[in-house]
């Protein structure tokens, strides 16, 4: 079962995904070089946070252009499971692997801190560990994390389970007042109509080690650990 | 302003920023008159910025040695042993002048520049931390702008970087006004195997420049930061750097890459001036000459001058010492992350500091003379205003009628009230290492696998200083030492930020002077030394005269195990509340008097730096030894401030009785030293009020932690503060918002 961190000049959050996978799942992990075409034998693909290419020209705009996209899509296109967490999901909305776009957040501010977030579809690969409405506290960082796509594209959405998460209230309640940068009916995370390609701005990783005080977020990799044990025998 | 006189002409050393007798001394050293090249070097180099002529004769006084102690001062950062052969690294530095006038890349760039120089020792960059320091907001504008920028830039880079902003200080007062400071910490992670130094060793090894191309951003950065700020400094524009975290990121990781390998024998940051101070000092070390070739120098302007391009500032550039017939091999590595890795010069046997252009000599001087920067001890004149402010007596105010007021208007005030606004703005949870974030005394990260973390600290008070700079000193290193200890953390050493204005004042002086002292004997006393800092001098306007004396402190400490982590917040309904220390009718130089009767004056609190060593080694044993549920230090506001922080973030009430007889503002909010607030339950409380008897320690339980939000303090059974916790916490967390409301 390996896992790969896809790493990009500019990537600073990839020490903590491999960090999540090595040490909290304890399984192997390697960095995947964005210039290489062929990425060897992985069964599933983190593209980490941070600022790829310094955010020039728009978040993502420039590392989605690059040799190992390509054969990101590809690795997708035959089911295999691709996470993307916070530049990671700009990056995976600008190579048009999910809908949508990131806009700066509605504060105009870079916003870090512990959010809540309420688990809206727990039947997919990435989510299989906690159950619907469930509360978990992810931490979030970011400039240009509010989610906008066209009405139609989101109700679309909506209907076919494809959001995750929302940021919600210490409760759970979704509102305008809970909602940290301005994402369009709360979202935090979504997944790809076919069930394999998950984009979040919120942090599973930096909710993984419970030395920290947070250890929400290992239910992401463990959901996704049990997808490939389960299909891959 | 007006050196020139009519009819005078300018004699071009003045104008670099040299004086006559400087002039003399560097033409004795080289034998005959300088060059343009040669008189740009000694300027530079005989800056107080890089030669801290002002201060080098003070730093006598400092105690830089210990156990822990791997690096003193003299190399780009010190270096302190945290047991498994790993070490930190960390250093302070100022960029007040560049942040004053563009205060989003000033800012920015004081963070690039500081990383720099903890990559430069060998280490992974793992925190940053900054103080600031502005004029209060007021009507206008512009302070609001500036603070504004400030925190954008330093975010902005921190971000990008990747590098956690975890902790620091936010300060307000209008001697800040003209002139606001910009201190930046940052604190490296390696093994005791990886260290680097900035050592130009081998004759015939090569001078490789790696990172940014050369322009003529920050021209003259050293000689602008020590001179005073003045109002048409439109030309000073130039000296302004730009900064470009993602540059700065890659090349992190490249050098890491390469120090990986043994190729490279010494390293230096290019900070101020450039090219020249790190070529300087790392030939100087290594009692070896150095020639540059400026053509050599990739850059992104054309037709510099020479000696441009030898003081250039800008930003993201490293200078490596490499061993010969490795350059190829360098190169490569740092082609893969798109970088550049050029020799612009060698190592050479004859001393001489050489510059080059397409092989022709244009400069050539001694290497140990440049180094030598002339050093002035000034007169010092104690500043009048202290005999003044040493008679106050507390007599001299009226103790208002509302205290529940005083204390909401003290949560709310500006050194006091929460900086959420400012530290959401930062990164302070990439590289999940943080333990304790930033709002906290000390700011705790864990070292990856292993059971022991460290604690970061950076604290000032301008105010005491200005007010008793010697006492006030030590107050602010023991205040930095409470911060670690009631967080878990054994103090380990300090790095300081000396910002002051113009030494040549005798009244600036002799503050500069007592600092040092002050600092000095708090470290001795705490056994925390000294491993490097930063000066900044000549801070001050002519509209709003000089800053504070401002001594910053920057302190690491070690969390022996993360078992002993702490927090300020009350954890359990019924937990006994323990005062540990005495309080006394002290109210001068407080946060109080300040506040809410618009005076600084006074004397600062006292100090018994040997009761303060005690007191400390009692609070962490009894922290280490699990007694202890929260800890905090009693500082700013005094005790009612305390206890309701303490309240606020553990969204508890407390109720508390004292027995002392002295003015209700003074008990409640006077600020005493060596104080420190715990929480333990009924068994520990027992046991942590007899250890202190034991040794000889006040320590008194004054009430249990309740369910009940409100906060209540009695005083020989009269009631002074009865005022529920959501009154505090609102003020407590608005506070900041309401110095950034616009009025217009």
């Amino acid at each position: 079962m390996n896992w790969g961190v896809l790493l990009f000049p500019g990537s600073n959050c990839a020490e903590d995904c491999f960090h999540a996978v090595d040490k909290i799942l304890e399984k192997p992990v390697k960095y995947l070089w964005h210039k290489d075409t062929d990425l060897g034998d992985v069964d599933a693909i983190i593209i980490p946070g941070g600022f790829s290419y310094g955010d020039h020209l728009r978040p993502g705009a420039i590392a989605h252009l690059s040799p190992a996209m390509t054969a990101v899509k590809e690795f997708a296109s035959r089911g295999g499971l691709v996470i993307g967490i916070c530049n990671g999901f700009q990056i995976l909305t600008e190579a048009k692997m999910l809908p949508g776009s990131l806009l700066q957040n509605c504060g105009l501010k870079f916003l870090c801190q512990d959010q809540t977030l309420v688990v809206d579809n727990a039947d997919t690969p990435f989510t299989s560990e906690y159950t619907s409405g469930d509360v978990l506290v992810f931490p979030i960082a970011h400039n240009e994390g509010n989610y906008y796509a066209a009405p139609d594209t989101i109700a679309e959405m909506e209907a076919n389970g494809q959001i995750l998460f929302r940021y919600c209230s210490p409760e759970g309640e979704v509102s305008d007042e809970t909602n940290p940068n301005g994402s369009i009916n709360s979202i935090a995370g979504i997944i790809n109509r076919t069930g394999n390609i998950v984009g979040m701005m919120p942090h599973p990783e930096r909710s993984s080690d419970s030395v920290l005080g947070l250890s929400d977020g290992k239910g992401v990799f463990v959901s996704m650990l049990k997808h490939l044990e389960a299909t891959q025998g | 302003m007006s050196e020139k006189k009519a009819g005078m002409e300018e004699k071009i050393w003045i104008k670099a920023g040299l004086t006559d007798s400087e002039y003399e001394l560097l033409t004795k050293h080289m034998g005959r008159e300088p060059n343009t090249v040669e008189l740009a070097l000694y300027a530079q180099m005989w800056s107080e910025h890089c030669g801290y002529t002002h201060t080098r004769p003070l730093f006598k006084h400092f105690l830089t040695t210990g156990p822990r102690i791997v690096q003193g001062p003299g190399e780009n950062a010190g270096i302190v042993d945290i047991d498994d052969d790993e070490v930190i690294t960390f250093k302070l530095e100022s960029h007040n002048h560049p942040s004053a006038i563009a205060p989003f890349q000033g800012a920015a760039t004081g963070v690039g520049g500081i990383i720099r120089d903890i990559l430069a020792m060998g280490a992974y960059p793992i925190a940053s931390l900054n103080s600031l320091h502005f004029g209060h907001p007021g009507e206008k504008g512009h302070t609001r702008w500036l603070i504004s920028e400030v925190i954008h830039g330093i975010g902005e880079y921190g971000n990008c970087v990747g590098v956690p902003t975890v902790g620091g200080e936010v300060r307000f007062s209008n001697a800040y006004k003209g002139n606001p400071l910009v201190n930046a910490m940052c604190v490296g992670f390696m093994k005791k195997s990886e260290i680097k130094k900035a050592i130009a060793t081998g004759v015939g090894n090569s001078l490789m420049i790696v990172g940014n191309l050369t322009g003529r951003d920050g021209m003259g950065g050293a000689s602008f930061a020590s001179k005073d700020l003045e109002e048409e400094n439109d030309e000073d524009r130039g000296a302004i750097q730009v900064g470009d975290p993602f540059m700065e990121k890659l090349l992190i990781e490249a050098c890491l890459e390469v120090f990986d390998q043994d190729y490279v024998v010494g390293v230096q940051d290019m900070g101020a001036a450039g090219i020249l101070s790190s070529s300087v000092e790392t030939a100087s070390k290594a009692g070896n000459g150095v020639e540059i070739d400026v053509a050599l120098v990739p850059k992104r302007e054309e037709a510099m001058r020479p000696e441009e391009v030898m003081i250039s500032e800008s930003q993201e550039r490293m200078l490596l010492i490499v061993k010969k017939g490795t350059e190829e091999k360098v190169n490569k590595i740092f082609h893969k992350w798109d970088l550049h890795a050029v020799v612009i010069g060698q190592v050479t046997d004859d001393g001489m500091y050489r510059v080059l252009e397409d092989g022709v000599t244009v400069g050539e001087v001694p290497v140990w003379s440049l180094m030598d920067a002339p050093t002035y001890i000034l007169d010092a004149v104690e500043p009048p205003h202290l005999k003044d402010t040493r008679a106050f007596k507390n007599e001299q105010v009226a103790q208002p009628k509302d205290l529940n007021d005083v204390l909401v208007r003290l949560l709310g005030a500006p050194d006091i009230c929460s900086k959420e606004w400012v530290y959401r703005q930062y990164d302070h949870r990439v590289q999940m290492n943080t333990v304790v974030k930033p709002g906290s005394d000390a700011a705790i990260l864990r070292i990856k696998g292993r059971d022991k973390g460290i604690g970061l600290t950076m604290d000032s008070n301008g105010r005491y200083c200005y007010l008793n700079p010697r006492r006030g000193a030590q107050s602010i290193v023991a205040e930095s030492a409470r911060n670690q200890v009631v967080s878990g953390a054994e103090p380990i050493a300090i790095t300081d930020g000396l910002n002051f204005g113009n030494p040549e004042k005798p009244e600036v002086y002799y503050q500069l002077e007592q600092s040092i002292i002050g600092i000095s004997e708090a470290c001795r006393a705490l056994d925390t030394p000294v491993i490097g800092g930063n000066a900044s001098l000549y801070n001050q306007t002519p509209e709003f005269g000089s800053i504070y004396p401002t001594p910053i402190i920057g302190m690491t400490g070690l969390v022996k195990s993360l078992d002993h982590v702490t927090t300020m917040e009350f954890k359990d309904d019924g937990d006994f509340v323990i005062l540990i220390g005495e309080t006394k009718e002290e109210l001068g130089a407080s946060e109080y008097l300040d506040v809410i009767h618009n005076l600084v004056t006074g004397d600062v609190p006292e100090l018994d730096l040997e009761l303060e060593r005690k007191a400390q080694n009692y609070v962490l044993d009894i922290i280490r030894k699990g007694l202890v549920k929260s800890a905090h230090d009693l500082g700013d506001g005094g005790l009612a401030v305390a206890l309701a922080e303490s309240c606020i973030a553990g969204e508890l009430g407390a109720s508390v009785s004292l027995d002392l007889d002295m003015r209700a503002d003074a008990l409640l909010f006077g600020e005493s030293q060596t104080r420190f607030m715990l929480s333990a339950d009924g068994t520990s409380a027992d046991k942590i009020v007899e250890l202190a008897a034991s040794q000889g320690l006040e320590a008194a339980v004054i009430g249990r932690v309740t369910i009940a939000k409100d906060i209540i303090i009695n005083n020989m059974d009269e009631k002074l503060i009865h005022i529920s916790v959501e009154e505090c916490g609102t003020a407590f967390s608005t506070g900041f918002d309401k110095i950034m409301q616009t009025n217009s």
